[in-house]
This record gives structure tokens, sequence and C-alpha cells, in this order.
């Protein structure tokens, strides 16, 4: 394909060649346009079918890009995945990309039970009939890697698959528990997660498939309250963004993978209310949409999201919602798994 | 060429001092800045503090946080280098380096459909050309005319802009190289710092020589990293202390509360400032607050060049 589009580039042969040697993917923009329309599911996008979430985002979660989830536990991150992972598996008419989905079960926090509730709930039509539900669940291979070691290796075995061209969604849940344990934080651990970060991003590209990666959040240290060397600060104005930032949480693995990832979704709790916000995305407003888990998945309660300015709409909370007894808490205990969602790589 | 004649012309002359073969004098430098324009960003504010736009024949960094702006601001000059050079732009194309993945083609048609949405609404104080020019400028020209390059890795973004002055002795009418960003390869795993450092500053030469030899407009986009200084943590461009002398002006964006705010760090002839845009569904703009005046930048640069051609 980056031949291809090489050639109508109406490159000079000596150019084009060296190009196309070095990988180097190159084309106009407007036969960019034209090659997802063409070709893709919905101009590269998998719905998420939550109406408002869907328009923001031009479709849905889009093709060949890093996805980012984040959100304090027990927010309904891997609800999120669980939904997305049934719809990738659905067939075309019923708005899925009709593939199989690699889900990366760092936590154990992987439900068939829970899958197959929300496909039940979600598309009755398909799931009471049992073969049915057997064919989709049996698209969803669930990996366990017990170390990072474990998980670069089996990046490598992914790209073959992705290769096959089978596999239409890879989720990570969750990228954190990967990364943080492994290393001490500084220099080692940014090093590590630099190469799996263009790894993975490289795989998205390539295969032009979604990649969805959920995230942790953690505590903002007092130090972290940063400026540029010409925000002139007053004494009084400091303390008062201090008070300001300790109540609030920020995302883990730290601001290079803040940049990598293109679309980042926070996942919140506001007032005893649950959020989802489009924090980062190259084409989509700032906007926050209330939203419950229900039986069926993430029920959003309004299409027309909230738009927020400033940068608040990267600050994540977590206020008066028990989050404790929650769906991944519940299903952690459960160790029964259908042999049918298991995978082996 | 040019130049070599310009300074035999010179000795011909009244004779003066011994001319140095190849060099300018500044004389003749300056009426060579004031012909070539330089590409509005839409945001009059930030024209403003930019001394009327992005100027040619230099590197420009700019950097923020995440989710600031940057490579809506990339995609934004690639399409304003288009529009005619009456109107803002240089009438010419684009080539957008993307090391990161994060160029949006849905994005760049949007941007593109609300700059045309513009130029119409300006284009009844115009007198001439205009029915030509809408012709010409459907949003789907405007793709065609940005010439998309992915790199995934330090060598290959190195060796494309090795290659880039072939492809635009090739391609004469390309105005503007934008590389976004120029940090993200460069940031991972990075043993040799060294190294990096001497990949980097060839890289910036490169670039520059690029700028002059073509009248490019050159757009580096850059991240953000922390420093501990004076016993605080404080933001600040990625890529290290050697790199920040790069690049001939240096842009950061920030977050003023609740406002998007660029500032002017380092250039040779713009002073210090800062001034705020906005990011909306058609691009980058005046901020809110400020829009009371004039709708958009495109059409008060309109404005003032109808005024003097």
């Amino acid at each position: 394909m980056a031949n291809k589009q090489i050639s109508q580039m109406g490159l000079p042969k000596s150019i084009a060649n060296v190009f196309a040697a070095r990988n180097v993917f190159t084309a106009k923009a407007l036969s960019l346009m034209e090659l997802r329309v063409q070709n893709e599911h919905l101009a590269g996008h998998l719905p998420t079918h939550m109406k408002g979430l869907d328009e923001a985002l031009c479709g849905g979660i889009p093709f060949g890009v890093l996805t980012e989830l984040v959100g304090p536990a027990g927010i309904g991150k891997t609800q999120f995945c669980l939904k997305l992972s049934l719809l990738a598996s659905l067939p075309a008419n019923y708005g899925g990309l009709d593939g199989h989905v690699i889900y990366i079960d760092v936590e154990s926090k992987f439900s068939s039970r829970r899958l197959i509730e929300i496909g039940v709930k979600s598309f009755p039509e398909i799931f009471h009939r049992k073969e049915m539900a057997q064919e989709m669940a049996g698209r969803i291979h669930v990996l366990r890697p017990a170390s990072l070691s474990e998980f670069t290796e089996s990046l490598q075995q992914i790209k073959v698959s992705l290769l096959q061209n089978q596999v239409k969604l890879l989720v990570i849940d969750s990228m954190a528990a990967l990364v943080t344990g492994e290393f001490e934080h500084g220099a080692p651990r940014q090093k590590t997660l630099g190469w799996h970060v263009s790894f993975i991003k490289s795989l998205a590209e390539f295969s032009r498939i979604p990649v969805v990666v959920t995230n942790q959040v953690r505590s903002q240290s007092r130090d972290e309250t940063c400026h540029y060397f010409f925000q002139v600060q007053s004494w009084n104005e400091t303390i008062e963004d201090r008070t300001r930032h300790d109540s609030h949480l920020v995302a883990a693995l730290g601001i290079n993978w803040a940049h990598a990832v293109t679309i980042r979704l926070v996942l919140e709790a506001k007032s005893g209310q649950r959020f989802i916000k489009v924090a980062k995305s190259p084409i989509a407003p700032p906007l926050a949409f209330p939203f419950n888990i229900t039986s069926s998945g993430i029920l959003l309660l309004s299409d027309d999201g909230i738009e927020l300015t400033g940068p608040d709409i990267n600050t994540i909370h977590c206020q008066g919602l028990s989050l404790r007894f929650c769906w991944g808490n519940l299903q952690k205990n459960i160790k029964w798994m259908p042999k049918t969602t298991i995978g082996h790589y | 060429m040019r130049v070599a004649s310009h300074s035999h012309r010179l000795d011909g002359s009244a004779g003066g001092c011994g001319t140095v073969n190849g060099a300018q004098t500044a004389w003749d430098l300056l009426h060579e800045e004031a012909m070539f324009p330089r590409i509005t960003t839409s945001c009059e504010d930030l024209d403003n503090i930019l001394g009327g736009g992005i100027n040619c024949k230099e590197v420009t960094e700019i950097g923020g946080v995440p989710g600031i702006g940057k490579t809506q601001l990339g995609i934004q000059l690639a399409i304003n280098v288009q529009i005619p050079v009456d109107y803002g732009g240089l009438g010419g194309k684009a080539i957008y380096i993307d090391t990161e993945g994060s160029f949006m083609v849905e994005r760049a048609l949007q941007i593109a459909e609300a700059c045309i949405e513009d130029m119409s609404e300006c284009g009844g104080l115009l007198r001439k050309d205009f029915q030509a020019f809408q012709l010409k400028m459907h949003p789907n020209n405007i793709l065609e005319n940005i010439f998309y390059f992915r790199v995934c890795s330090y060598t290959e973004q190195i060796a494309l802009i090795n290659y880039l002055d072939k492809f635009i002795s090739e391609h004469k009418d390309v105005k503007i190289v934008i590389v976004d960003s120029v940090t993200f390869h460069f940031r991972q795993d990075f043993d040799d710092l060294a190294l990096r450092t001497r990949l980097l500053s060839g890289m910036a030469l490169k670039l520059m020589k690029l700028a002059k030899d073509f009248s490019l407009v050159v757009v580096l986009l850059n991240q953000v990293t922390t420093k501990y200084i004076d016993g605080s943590f404080q933001l600040t461009l990625a890529l290290g202390d050697s790199w920040s002398h790069s690049c001939t002006n240096r842009v950061i964006l920030y977050w003023n509360g609740n406002e998007r705010y660029a500032y002017i760090d380092k250039s040779p002839s713009l002073r210090s400032a800062s001034a705020p845009y906005s990011v909306t569904s058609k691009g980058i703009r005046n901020s809110a607050s400020n829009c009371k005046r004039i709708k958009s930048g495109v059409v008060h640069l309109v404005i003032s060049r109808v005024g003097h051609g």
C-alpha cells in the first residue's frame, strides 16, 4: 500500500525507490482521505454505540492510533473495554468490525460472564442463540502476561497475527500495571515505556486497527504544579494553586506518555456522578458526558456533552462516589472462565 | 547566482568597499524580507506578536504540553500556506512530516472547509480575482496540496530530511515544511546523548539550509519536559539545552488560567510577548474574549493588504 501511495505522489523514480526501501510512508493528504473512506469501516472508526461520544469523535474510536482510557479504580474503564471488545467482534451489519480481538488483561479483570451479560442485554437477537454467543465470545482472545518481558514477547507475536489481518482491535488493560512496580521511577522506566509506546503505535498504524489502552491514576505531588520560567506567580497565588491541586489525581505514566497517546478519554466522578471526558483529541472539542454503568455496558445520560474550557478537562476527579462495590472488584474473585475465550499464543 | 551577481553589480558602480563574494548587504536583506510575506496563523493576536505571521527563510520552533494545540496549529499552517498571497498565505503547497501519527485527515478537511468559508465571507470586500480563486479552492484541492510523510524512527526522520532538498527541487511550489513532532523519536531509547545532540544539530542545520535555499517556512513542533531549576520543577521544551539554540525562533504554547496563550520565547527580531488564541472547530482562531472586533485573523489581514494593494 505504501508503494501505491508513493507512485501517486509524482516523485522521481530515484527518490520513490529510496522512500520505499526505507519504508517511509508518504501520500497526498487527499489520497489518505479517499483510501480510508473507500476501504475502511466508517472511514476508519469503531463506533462505541454511545451517540454523543461517537459524534464528538467523528464516528468512534479511530483506527491506527492509540486511544487511552484513564480514571480512578472502579470507574468503568474495564467495562468500556469489554463493551468495545464485544462491538469489534460483531458482524458488520450490527455495526461491528466482524473480527478478532486481542485483550491483554494484566490485572485479571476480564470477566467473560460480564461480557456475555453485556452482549445479551445489548444485542439480544444475536446472543440468545447459543452458537452465535459462542462464536462472538470465541473471537476475543485474552492474554495474561505475568511480567513486562512476557508482554514484550507477546507483542512480537501479536504483530505476526496482525499481519494475517483477522484481528480488528487490541485492548491493553492496563498499561500502568505492566510498567509500574517493575522499575524505580525515573530514567530506566521511561526508556522501556518509550520503546513499548513506539512499538504499539507502529502496530496500530501499519495494521490500521484501533488500540485502546487503559491507564491508572495517582495523586499529584506538590512538585508537579509546573509552570514555565516566564510564568511569574505571586506567593499567594502559589499557595492557592497548591491547595487546589492537592485534591486532584493525575494520569500515571508521565508526560511522555501523555504526548504519545492520540486520544485521551478521562473517566471521573464528580459529586457522585460519573463523567467521560474527551481530554485530548485532534478533532473533538473538550466535552464531558455524564454516564452510568448498566447491565448493557455504559450508558450516556446525555448525548449533548458539556463543553469544558481550560486545562480542567485534563484533571481527574474522584469525589462522592463509593467505588468499592463495583464490577471490577466483584468479578476478581470469580475464577471460572469458559474455555472458548482463552487463546494461547 | 543571484547573490553573486548582485555583489558584482555593486562592485561595478560606486566602487565602495570590496564586497565579499557571496555576502549580501543588510540593505539588500531588508528588501528581500519585504518580498516574502508571512503566513497567517488565522489568529490575529498571534499574528501580531509574530510580526504578521510565521516568517520565511527561518526555522520556527513551537512547543507545549499535550493538548495545547500544536498539531492543530501545524495543520492550520499547512492549509494557510495555500491561501493566495493577498489573503495571508504564500500560494504554495505544504509538506507535513508526521512522527507521532497525530495528523488526522478528517480534521484537516474540517479546517480546510472553514478556511474556504472565511475566504468567501471576505470575498465581497475584494475587487479582483475572486471568482477565479473561488473555483480553485475546494477542500479536496487543499488536501491534495499537502504532502504527508510518516516516519517511524529517528533514522527515517533524518533520512527524510536529508532527501527533502531533492524533493523540493522537484516540487518548487512547496512553501512550508512542518515536522510534528521533531521530538518524539529522539526521546525514546537514546542511550548516547552526545550522539543525539550531534544528530539534532545536524538536522537543524539541514532544515535551516532548506529554509534559506528555497525560501521556505519551516515549523518544528516540540514537546515539553520538566527540569529541576532553582529548587523547583519547571516546564521547559524538550531535547535539551543545545537544541534550544538551534532554531531561529521559539514559541511556547501554554495554559494561562482557562485560556491558551502563545509566548515568544526567543527571536532575533520579535519582542517577548504573549497573546491568547483558541482552538475551535474551524481551527486556530482568536480567543473568544477578543473576538468582538474582527471575526478572524484572515479577514483582518485581507483588509489590511487590500488597503495597501
